[in-house]
């Protein structure tokens, strides 16, 4: 791809407008980005990376997910379907006793959770859950 | 023994000609003691064979958040609440503490709540928080649905966690209690709906993509995660008014008290869980 | 300073030399994300904490960064190894150039 980040970032909030006139899915090639900016491009495995969060969360505001990865140096969360797909990076220390953390995040709708985690030797881990997030009852 | 409990009560239900129910069966321990989540309905409620706590009707997720008090952002409140009630205001220089140095000496309290007081009126703990600060403190009453009655209001709940709800209904409560129970069943708003329509008719089913409670109190001021602080439980009253597109009315209203003292004995046996954790 | 921001933090007491322990915590916040808009259509600054840090005798554990998707009232969950007796020291940083610190000491058992 030629396109730069900016460019990338550019057309991103075009296909936003685009995408709220017409209703198609957006922000996919905000979160692609985001990962690539870690990965420059490079293949993900899926093994050895555990992310747990709810099938249906309950509500949006408050979801709890869990990550984990034996001998990562890093974890990023994203979000793919929120405006801004990046969540939190979990970035650990010699006195961690495990790479993993946990935290509670903010999905606007129903959307994959995606975590890519670097590892020492370069390589990386990427690991998706789709979320369902519900529309409450009666207020939303 | 859960489920045999479930399974009885939809026995129950269903020859009640009520809707099935889907609660989960999970047991609620909180840091090492365990809530009653449910309970025989008290001998007055005629549709209902057995009472269950919110905490119940929500996601796994949900619920764990409740089971340790680290997890529970409620805390966050009741150390603001604690707070609170260790600083100084008003023209007597008290503070809470000046007068209650522990709050343990609450315990039992919100489990009787409302009660009807020596004058002949029905207060509610949010009544006793501001008689205090304006007789006693010389202090500005607080706003009846505040952070900070809230606050102070889920301290003084949780010294009574665990403990069973057990609101007096009868002798001077009872024409309080008679105003609320007809609040209870009353069509209102202009979708015509009663609170039992949907929590006595329809709790266990889903409301669009929400599993219905039977509307109890036992765990309020709640942490909700929609809005992300404690609630009280006139503020839910007035949000569910809304929702059925009723006028509501006022928060510490004489409506409202009543409803709350009707709405506490609907949950009869039922721990106490101040603060809860709900959607 | 935000107003009521108020840090948490569950730490064992005691450990025995090398052991990994849980460690919770948790701080008051908004989290204003920045989406929002007020009553009069004007959106609302963000206002978030933006990093965690929690180390122990000044050697790293964690160190998170936060976007505005996490929820309100910031909770983690992550384990530390402590090799001997010591303090764990939790820093959070707020958008508005506040910092927030809390200690707790280990002893080891």
């Amino acid at each position: 791809m030629a396109f730069t980040r900016r460019k990338m970032l550019i057309l991103g909030s075009a296909s936003f407008a685009t995408a709220t006139l017409v209703g198609l899915p957006a922000f996919a090639s905000l979160t692609d980005d985001a990962i690539i900016a870690i990965t420059g491009g490079a293949e993900t495995s899926d093994a050895g990376i555990t992310l747990t969060a709810p099938e249906i969360a309950e509500n949006g505001n408050t979801v709890p997910v869990e990550v984990s990865a034996p001998g990562a140096t890093s974890i990023a969360l994203f979000a793919s379907g929120n405006p801004t797909p990046s969540v939190a990076t979990f970035n650990f220390g010699p006195l961690a006793g495990s790479q993993t953390g946990a935290t509670r995040i903010r999905l606007a709708k129903t959307q994959d959770v995606v975590a890519i985690a670097t590892m020492p030797d370069g390589s990386f881990l990427r690991a998706s859950v789709t979320v369902k997030v519900t529309i409450g009852g009666c207020g939303g | 023994m859960k489920l045999q409990n479930a399974i009885a009560a939809a026995a129950i239900l269903s020859f009640a000609g009520t809707m099935g129910f889907a609660q989960t069966d999970n047991e609620l321990t909180v840091e090492g003691q365990l809530i009653s989540t449910e309970a025989a309905a008290p001998a007055h409620m005629e549709n209902v064979g057995t009472v269950y706590s919110g905490w119940r009707f929500r996601s796994e997720e949900t619920q764990a958040m409740q089971t340790d008090d680290f997890d529970n952002s409620g805390f966050v409140f009741v150390d603001d609440g604690l707070a609170l009630m260790a600083s100084v205001d008003g023209s007597e220089g008290k503070s809470c503490a000046s007068c209650h140095e522990d709050a343990e000496e609450f315990a039992g309290l919100k489990a009787q709540m409302p009660r009807v007081n020596d004058s002949g009126e029905l207060e509610t703990l949010e009544d006793l928080v501001n008689t205090c600060r304006t007789e006693r403190m010389g202090a500005e009453p607080w706003k009846y649905n505040g952070s900070q009655m809230a606050a102070v209001t889920a301290v003084i709940g949780l010294q009574s966690r665990g403990m069973p709800v057990d609101v007096a209904i009868d002798g001077a409560a009872e024409s309080f209690w008679e105003r609320g129970k007809d609040l209870y069943y009353a069509r209102v708003g202009q979708l015509d709906l009663s609170c039992a329509n949907c929590h006595e008719d329809n709790y266990g089913t889903m409301i669009r993509a929400d599993h219905l409670s039977q509307g109890q109190i036992n765990g309020f001021p709640t942490y909700r995660l929609k809005n992300a602080k404690l609630n009280t439980v006139h503020s839910r009253f007035s949000g569910c008014m809304k929702n059925v597109r009723a006028e509501p009315y006022a928060i510490g209203s004489d409506e409202f008290k009543a409803l709350e003292l009707y709405l506490a004995s609907r949950g009869t046996g039922l721990s106490v869980e101040t603060p809860s954790i709900r959607n | 300073m935000a107003e009521n921001v108020r840090p948490r933090v569950r730490v064992p007491k005691t450990a025995a030399a090398g052991e990994v322990i849980t460690i919770k915590s948790l701080i008051s916040h908004k989290m204003e994300s920045g989406q929002r808009k007020d009553g009069d259509g004007n959106v609302i600054p963000r206002s978030i904490i933006n990093r965690f840090v929690c180390a122990f005798n000044g050697e790293t554990v964690i160190d998170v960064t936060l976007e505005a998707a996490v929820s309100t009232n910031p909770f983690f969950e992550f384990e530390a190894v402590v090799p001997e007796a010591g303090d764990f020291s939790f820093t959070w940083y707020d958008d508005d150039g506040s910092v927030y610190e809390e200690t707790k000491s280990v002893a080891i058992a």
